[in-house]
């Protein structure tokens, strides 16, 4: 693999481009390996980079059944910022923001990362209380967080609607190192960088089963035979009941949900920032990508579903939310829309765990926020599967913890699954 | 968008109704384990494929109903009333 420096890229512009190589390598299935991850989204190709990286853990596979990078990491609205306030989860989000900040260099694969600030804007004097709790407590935690007055936010962001008379900017809660990352870039870097250090992509690897031991998982059917793994992982969010059920291991603390995402026509730089808003019933999120592309999304589509598509009721809804906060957008046009299913869990928080198979750790439960979560999922799920025991940021991230009554809900909404956005 | 034949209102757009939820969770009794209350609240198998589930005709009749429906294609097999004496009044109309 050829390294991307600045000798290169000269080199190879004299030289007609002709001694690049191959990002990741297409390799045959060996017939086993040391750890075998299941998924090949940026969760499962960080854990397999940390593998290798952290922890010197190096026959590692990772199982795609489609091509890396093309389910949920190329499926959401590529946010990242760790406003997180419940024990574990900001100390959590937090260190994956610092992987973030660092993630371009680590990989020598520019991710784009861009901390352009992330603005959740506040409409009432109770919504600025409750706002102002939950950022205290982070910056209690050392990580930043600051209000802006609506003198600064009209400064910073003038073309709102800051004459809506229902729901009136009162101000914002902003995260300034928070930001946006380029989504493929992401699969494709830490892809390359774990293929470096040695870890098999296999790409077009379906699962379609597992053979237990000794009540073990011994090897996996997959669409290109069976593959033995000391040790296996999930981290396929979206469809972790499925495999879950595969294995034979009954029901999860989780429900498919699909959510919907936005990208307009690009127009001139027209928003520097990501802005939320939430307000009575609407939620409602955007940035511009660095193609000039307006990138937005709002609510799930509220029905339990695993197809990849959204339904219109919720295009309507986003589409007001965007003519309530930012009417400027009024003529731009749609170029495309997509759904991707979100585990959502019944706290809105993850789990990375041991599962009753003693050979087999489950990543899974992301909800709306496994972009952002990409980088300390895999350092964490690498850590929890190279030392057998869990860092006590996650210790309470697994299935036993609604049973104990130490559920990790952000929101307080309750054991639904489809609140939890 | 998903159209519900809603056994008292005739098929309508599922703008129209709230998604409640799992049909078959059947809570056990009061003095049970808490393993079977985590369970039955917490726990879902979540199935890709038909499944039976609750939607509250919010902006209609305001009656819950039982709705077969694949969480794939969308499709719906059948709508009944979730209280089964309504289901039976139901039948008995038809």
């Amino acid at each position: 693999m050829t390294k991307f420096n600045a000798w290169n890229v000269i080199k190879n512009g004299l030289n007609g481009q002709s001694y690049w190589t191959r990002q990741w390598r297409d390799p045959e299935p060996k017939s086993s390996y040391d750890v075998v991850i299941i998924g090949g989204g940026l969760h499962g190709l960080a854990t397999a980079y940390y593998l290798a990286k952290n922890h010197n853990i190096k026959n590692v596979a990772v199982l795609e059944k489609g091509w890396i990078g093309g389910g949920n990491a190329g499926r959401n609205t590529t946010i990242v910022r760790s406003n997180y306030m419940m024990p574990g989860n900001h100390e959590f989000y937090e260190h994956s923001l610092k992987l973030w900040e660092n993630l371009s260099h680590e990989l020598n694969y520019n991710v784009m990362f861009s901390q352009r600030a992330h603005v959740s804007l506040f409409h009432s004097p109770g919504a600025k209380d409750s706002v102002s709790r939950i950022y205290n407590i982070m910056r209690l935690h050392g990580t930043d967080a600051e209000l802006w007055d609506l003198k600064t936010l009209k400064k910073k962001i003038p073309h709102l609607n800051y004459h809506n008379s229902r729901f009136p900017i009162l101000g914002a809660a902003v995260q300034k190192r928070a930001g946006n990352a380029r989504h493929d870039a992401v699969a494709w870097g830490y892809a390359r960088a774990a293929d470096t250090l040695g870890v098999d992509i296999l790409q077009n690897c379906e699962v379609t089963g597992f053979i237990r031991k000794n009540g073990n998982i011994e090897s996996i059917q997959t669409s290109r035979g069976i593959i033995k793994g000391k040790k296996i992982g999930f981290a396929v969010a979206g469809n972790t009941s499925v495999l879950w059920q595969m294995a034979e291991l009954g029901n999860l603390p989780i429900e498919s949900h699909k959510l919907q995402a936005f990208v307009s026509e690009a127009v001139k730089p027209l928003l520097d920032q990501v802005v939320v808003y939430g307000v009575g019933g609407a939620h409602f999120y955007i940035s511009q990508s660095d193609k000039g592309s307006m990138v937005f999304g709002g609510d799930l589509d509220w029905y339990k579903s695993y197809a990849q598509r959204g339904n219109l009721p919720m295009v309507q809804d986003v589409a007001e939310a965007a003519m309530a906060i930012f009417p400027s957008l009024g003529r731009i046009r749609l170029l495309r829309h997509w759904a991707g299913v979100m585990d959502m869990t019944m706290d809105g928080s993850f789990f990375i765990c041991k599962t009753p198979i003693s050979n087999l750790y489950l990543n899974a439960g992301w909800n709306y926020g496994g972009f952002k979560a990409s980088p300390a999922s895999g350092w964490y799920f690498a850590d929890l599967i190279a030392n057998e025991s869990p860092h006590n940021y996650v210790q309470n991230h697994n299935l036993e913890r609604f049973e104990k009554g130490i559920n990790i809900d952000e929101r307080g909404a309750g054991p639904d699954p489809k609140l939890h956005g | 968008m998903i159209r519900i034949n809603c056994p008292y209102c005739g098929e309508r757009d599922h703008s129209e109704f709230s998604y409640g939820g799992d049909a078959t969770i059947n809570y056990p009794s009061l003095d049970a384990s808490e393993k079977e209350w985590t369970e039955a609240i917490f726990f879902r198998k979540n199935i890709k494929g038909f499944q039976f589930e609750t939607w509250h005709h919010s902006n209609g009749c305001r009656m819950w109903l039982v709705v077969e429906r694949s969480t794939v294609t969308h499709e719906i097999k059948s709508v009944k009333p979730c209280h089964p004496d309504l289901q039976k009044v139901v039948e008995n109309n038809k």
